[in-house]
């Protein structure tokens, strides 16, 4: 309410002239919300697929009548694949994918209007790409040692993104969405055949799937990290921001 | 820094207004282009719609992967099926001399095809991936008819937008549009590595589709229909995919 928020120092902060001034624009707190409903249904529906075949092979095909990579000690909901488990799940598949595949197509439309909308409000380059300065030995080491030590965030921090997560959220936007939605379109059937390239550079359709895996546990990871970085960072502060817009700190004592 | 916001939030609500007129005008396009899937209803319609739309738009004549010989997987994989039935049995006893594929609806000649008529038509063989739903997949060589050859036999009419197909299993029944019922890797199987097809992997007869998943290929098909509605099968949404929670299309 009426916080009285004193003026960060930091170079690429954002300064706050009053009270009403906020932390995240309506677009990119929008867009933040749609991608975490977004994220949460295909790590749902994602789960419940992997279930109905929790094994992972590498090339081209992988079957029960092959040696996988690596399978996963969970049950599954197939009677054909033989998991040690004495029962079968019962089949999630058909609203797994028809909420997976839909779940995509608004994260994927979601995340261009955010780049097209970041890169040309200037969001991207002031918010996210790290200062020149911020990328010197010096720094990096001082941030990650001062992560590390579970230091708690500056002020200033409570308007701009610090150089880890700058890198951070530019390492989930340009390298593990751009993966994660390569290796998803891999293995599709359909679209392999107008584009081919895109599966055989991955080394074949289950060598797709395998790494549509891994980048997801990924993202998984990094989601986890999120909350624990913002939990620590003043988890009603930053919720705040997030949602409604202005900045602060928690009030709340450590 | 509140006047700025508050053009902000007019010019983002018009480009909302023109985002919302926009998505009516392209569904009706859509709808005109045969664009729409018949299970468009519903809470995934809008996934099904998109990805059925952006697929046939950049797929329609593209040819599924083939693979060399070298290629073929060790062991095609004969999955899970319900038990045949008395009809099956019958005809699998009689070494199916009596299998019979009729095909009617919008076409000019309606018929049927006994196994060896079937095989008597110049045959074609592909090397390509069979994906299920699951996730597996194998590589097999198909030997079969193109399905377009006997469409054409047939004589569709103009009018023609699906076609649908049915097991000898009454549960198992699917359809396709014209660009995949045409398309030339679309088959009427009875071959599988050089092989009658086994039983296992839908012999003596399965519709092959290498570019969808492995459910549209349905086994033992005995009937197939030429229609313009998908309306009239079923509880209209297209085939059996749809009615069990899947989706019609699956190319993805």
């Amino acid at each position: 309410m009426g916080d009285s928020v004193s003026i960060p120092s930091a170079a690429s902060a954002t300064p706050a002239t009053t009270v009403a001034s906020r932390r995240h624009s309506a677009f990119v707190r929008v867009t933040h919300w749609i991608t975490t409903l977004c994220f949460i249904a295909l790590l749902v529906s994602g789960i419940e697929v992997v279930i109905s075949h929790p094994r992972f092979y590498w090339g081209e095909t992988g079957n029960v009548l092959t040696q996988p990579l690596f399978k996963l000690p969970i049950p599954s909901s197939r009677t054909l694949v033989p998991t040690g488990y004495g029962y079968v799940l019962p089949d999630q598949n058909g609203w797994s994918r028809a909420l997976h595949f839909q779940a995509a197509w608004v994260l994927v439309l979601t995340g261009l209007l955010y780049l097209i909308s970041g890169f040309f409000t200037g969001h991207l380059r002031k918010n996210l790409l790290p200062g020149k300065a911020d990328l010197s030995w010096r720094v990096l080491s001082t941030a990650i040692a001062d992560h590390l030590r579970f230091k708690r965030p500056s002020e200033a921090e409570a308007w701009s993104y610090n150089v880890l997560q700058r890198l951070a959220y530019l390492f989930v936007i340009f390298v593990l969405f751009p993966l994660v939605i390569w290796t998803g379109l891999a293995m599709s059937l359909a679209f392999v055949s107008a584009f081919p390239a895109t599966v055989t550079l991955l080394g074949g359709q289950q060598s797709a799937r395998t790494i549509h895996f891994f980048v997801s546990l990924f993202l998984v990871l990094f989601l986890l990290v999120h909350i624990v970085m913002v939990w620590f960072a003043g988890f009603r502060s930053r919720m705040r921001a997030m949602i409604t817009g202005p900045a602060g700190t928690d009030k709340e004592p450590t | 820094m509140r006047d700025l916001s508050r053009r902000r939030l007019i010019t983002s609500g018009l480009a909302a207004a023109a985002g919302v007129t926009s998505l009516g005008v392209a569904a009706r396009i859509a709808q005109r282009y045969g664009l729409v899937p018949p299970d468009h209803g519903g809470i995934y319609g809008l996934g099904e719609t998109l990805t059925y739309a952006s697929q046939r738009l950049l797929t329609r004549h593209s040819l599924a992967r083939e693979f060399s010989r070298s290629q073929i997987s060790k062991r095609p994989v004969p999955n899970e099926m319900p038990p045949l039935r008395e009809a099956f049995k019958r005809l699998q006893a009689g070494g199916f001399a009596d299998w019979r594929l009729s095909v009617d609806g919008m076409v000019a000649r309606p018929g049927t095809f006994s196994l060896a008529k079937l095989k008597s038509y110049p045959s074609r063989s592909q090397i390509t991936q069979l994906a299920c739903e699951e996730g597996w997949s194998y590589i097999a060589e198909w030997t079969g008819v193109p399905l377009s050859h006997v469409l054409e036999l047939a004589g569709i009419q103009p009018q023609a937008r699906y076609v649908v197909y049915f097991s000898i299993d009454p549960d198992w029944w699917e359809s396709i549009d014209m660009a995949d019922a045409l398309h030339p890797q679309t088959f009427i199987a009875y071959g599988l590595n050089g092989d009658e097809l086994p039983v296992g992997n839908g012999g003596p007869l399965r519709l092959r589709l290498p570019r969808q998943l492995g459910y549209k290929s349905v086994k033992f098909i005995t009937h197939m229909t030429v229609t313009d509605s998908l309306k009239g099968f079923g509880k209209g949404l297209g085939s059996a995919a749809p009615e069990a929670g899947y989706a019609w299309y699956a190319g993805i």
